[in-house]
């Protein structure tokens, strides 16, 4: 059951995460991250779940880290420089082969690199999802939660202060659903004295006794995940009207809605614009924008920031179309990311002159 | 072991299959090969840890937290679940496992540079809360892995690889007590220190294992028990010169005995 409400995003991802079966959270509070933190703490008691005050954002993911070990689906989140100091955490959770959900309430879209590239140390990456606004965020947490359980990995949902802080009317998740059924690879001390306990490591098993700790083997192990999680997530993205566009312009994100928007009127108005929206960061739907833009003469990405997804574009391109950067950081004096130039007027001048 | 079973009789088939380290060691330990040096008291005080755990029938139900030093080599071989957490960090990642897992029994295995160093936060912060959980602190006064560094628990004069001439106040700065620090707050229940040195120190150590164990078992809240350990390798000394270092270098500073009793 769910009914119709007017909630704010933060509020609505909380309320989609413990429909998902989330029973376990940490946090430390920053803007624009905040509220998401008060809304577990207000909700998860209520399905006998745990929210944790962690006394930092080092804290708040070795929380989640050692909850997750136990089968229970956890979540922790946080902004800019505390998923800063989760990132050494974050390896090693995707090299333990661990299912979390961390959400990412980013100041801007300077974060993107950080978000995809693997934030840490080492050779890894895990699944992003990039909602574009609250209807939309309430689905992809439902999915990330899903995806982590399935692939065992940190899933991350990037978010902003605008998905975080806007109110809009979403069919609001019962939170009161069934939590999934604990794993068989979780721990819960049973087998202890079994002659073979279970361990679970970012070194790997370890139990071949005198072996000790194999990394190499373990390491291998954890790169053909990676690919296998690279070729098997499905890639979701949002085209519109590029059939016949002369020119594609590429955003994520609620920024993504504003060009989603721009280009919507630029239409009624004549203009051949179309937008591709990449909604899973990684894996980046390459196949798919490269299909979106085959017929334009060329690409413009729109960007809260210096230019870090135009990469990724170029890359699943490769030259086939040139590929023009027309955003930049735009920042009002509060410094949590809200834009002044994010309108639909200004984008829309910098569309029209990058048209070919 | 009696003396017929040390000094076997080449000259005809002995009688019984002569006893290897495996015969010796507790249950919860699948593998008594180790990694570790010879001389090292860490694998004492984890054999006093996992000895108490069998002892208070607490096996089907326990999981260790292991931070990054030695001992981390050691984890392969138990026969109890084990979660291997980054250096510094055990204790929040414990207290992740004991919110879920109420009922369980979870403890945590750091060094002092792993716990008084990079994480003391986490465990100050984790007894401040009175999370129900064991911390074992295996204090050698050095990095061991990394070869023999100084500390935060290194103690005045005593020389490492980074305090040539010996810790100075003036230039290092002072060692800090971590049991001692952890008594004062108030969800600290139990808090004891102890050493591997000399066998009596061995029984102390596996006495005061045991009441924090129980401490927790009774929903009594943050238990520490700190274990000094010989580290004759990174201490630069002979192997068995390893426990008199320990007695007239850590144990004059770091006081041995229960700082906190419930
Ligand atoms: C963040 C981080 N910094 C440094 C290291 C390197 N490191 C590995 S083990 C170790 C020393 C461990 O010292 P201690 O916890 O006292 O254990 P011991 O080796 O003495 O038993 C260090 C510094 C690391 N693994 N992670
Ligand atoms: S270096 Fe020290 S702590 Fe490490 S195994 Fe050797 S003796 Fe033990
Ligand atoms: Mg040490």
């Amino acid at each position: 059951m769910s009914d119709r409400a007017l909630l704010e995003g933060s509020e609505a991802v909380a309320r989609a995460a413990l429909a998902a079966g989330c029973r376990f959270f940490a946090g430390y509070p920053m803007t624009p991250f905040t509220e998401l933190l008060e809304h577990m703490a207000a909700l998860l008691p209520e399905v006998d779940g745990v929210c944790m005050n962690a006394e930092s954002e080092l804290e708040a993911v070795g929380m989640a880290w050692g909850a997750a070990t136990t089968g229970h689906l956890a979540a922790t989140g946080s902004t800019g420089q505390g998923l800063s100091l989760m990132q050494e955490s974050l390896s090693e959770i995707t090299n333990a082969r661990l299912p979390l959900v961390v959400f990412n309430m980013a100041r801007g879209q300077g974060d993107y690199f950080q978000a995809t590239r693997g934030g840490g140390h080492g050779d890894y990456r895990h699944i992003v999802l990039a909602p574009m606004d609250v209807p939309e965020a309430v689905e992809l947490t439902r999915l990330a939660f899903e995806l982590a359980n399935q692939w065992r990995t940190p899933v991350m949902v990037l978010g902003d202060y605008y998905l975080a802080h806007t109110y809009q009317a979403v069919s609001a998740p019962s939170i009161s659903g069934p939590a999934p059924e604990v794993p068989d690879w979780a721990l819960n001390g049973s087998s202890g004295g079994s002659g073979s306990a279970k361990v679970i490591s970012p070194l790997g098993s370890g139990v071949e006794g005198e072996e000790g700790f194999d990394m190499g083997a373990h390491y291998a192990a954890c790169a053909a995940h990676i690919q296998e999680m690279s070729a098997g997530v499905e890639p979701l993205v949002d085209i519109g009207f590029c059939d016949d566009a002369d020119l594609v312009v590429a955003a994520y994100g609620s920024v993504g809605k504003f060009v989603r928007y721009a280009c919507l009127r630029l239409r009624d108005a004549g203009h051949r614009v179309g937008y591709v929206r990449p909604i899973t960061l990684w894996p980046f739907p390459s196949e798919k924008v490269q299909e979106a833009v085959s017929g334009s003469a060329r690409v413009a990405v729109y960007e809260q920031n210096m230019g870090q997804m135009v990469d990724d574009v170029r890359l699943a391109t490769l030259g086939a179309v040139p590929v023009e950067f027309i955003g930049g950081p735009s920042w009002d004096h509060s410094g949590f990311g809200i834009g002044p130039d994010i309108t639909v007027p200004d984008i829309s001048k910098r569309i029209l002159k990058a048209m070919p | 072991m009696s003396a017929d079973q040390i000094y076997i009789s080449t000259d005809k088939p002995p009688a019984e299959p002569a006893a290897l380290v495996d015969d010796f060691a507790p249950s919860l330990i699948t593998q008594a090969n180790h990694h570790l040096c010879p001389g090292c008291g860490e694998p004492i005080a984890i054999r006093a840890a996992v000895e108490a755990i069998e002892e208070l029938a607490l096996a089907d139900r326990a999981i260790a937290v292991f931070g990054i030093g030695c001992y981390t080599a050691f984890a392969p071989n138990l026969d109890v679940e084990v979660v291997q957490a980054l250096h510094g960090r055990a204790p929040s990642v414990a207290t992740g496992i004991k919110r879920m897992l109420p009922d369980g029994f979870v403890m945590t295995v750091q060094g002092d540079g792993d716990m008084v160093n990079e994480g003391l936060q986490e465990v100050l912060h984790a007894a401040a809360r009175g999370e129900n959980i064991t911390c074992l602190l295996l204090n050698n006064g050095v990095f061991g892995e990394t070869g023999g560094q100084m500390t935060t628990t290194t103690t005045l004069g005593q020389r490492t690889k980074t305090s040539i001439e010996g810790r100075d106040p003036h230039q290092h700065g002072h060692p800090i007590l971590l049991s001692d620090l952890i008594a004062t707050l108030d969800g600290a229940a139990y808090v004891a220190r102890c050493a591997v040195n000399n066998a009596g120190n061995v029984a102390r150590t596996k006495r005061y294992i045991t009441r924090a164990y129980e401490s927790q078992m009774a929903g009594g809240g943050f238990s520490l028990v700190e274990i000094l350990t010989m580290c004759p390798t990174g201490w630069f000394v002979d192997t068995l010169e390893g426990p008199d270092y320990l007695q007239d270098t850590l144990a004059p500073v770091h006081n041995i005995g229960e700082l906190k009793t419930p």
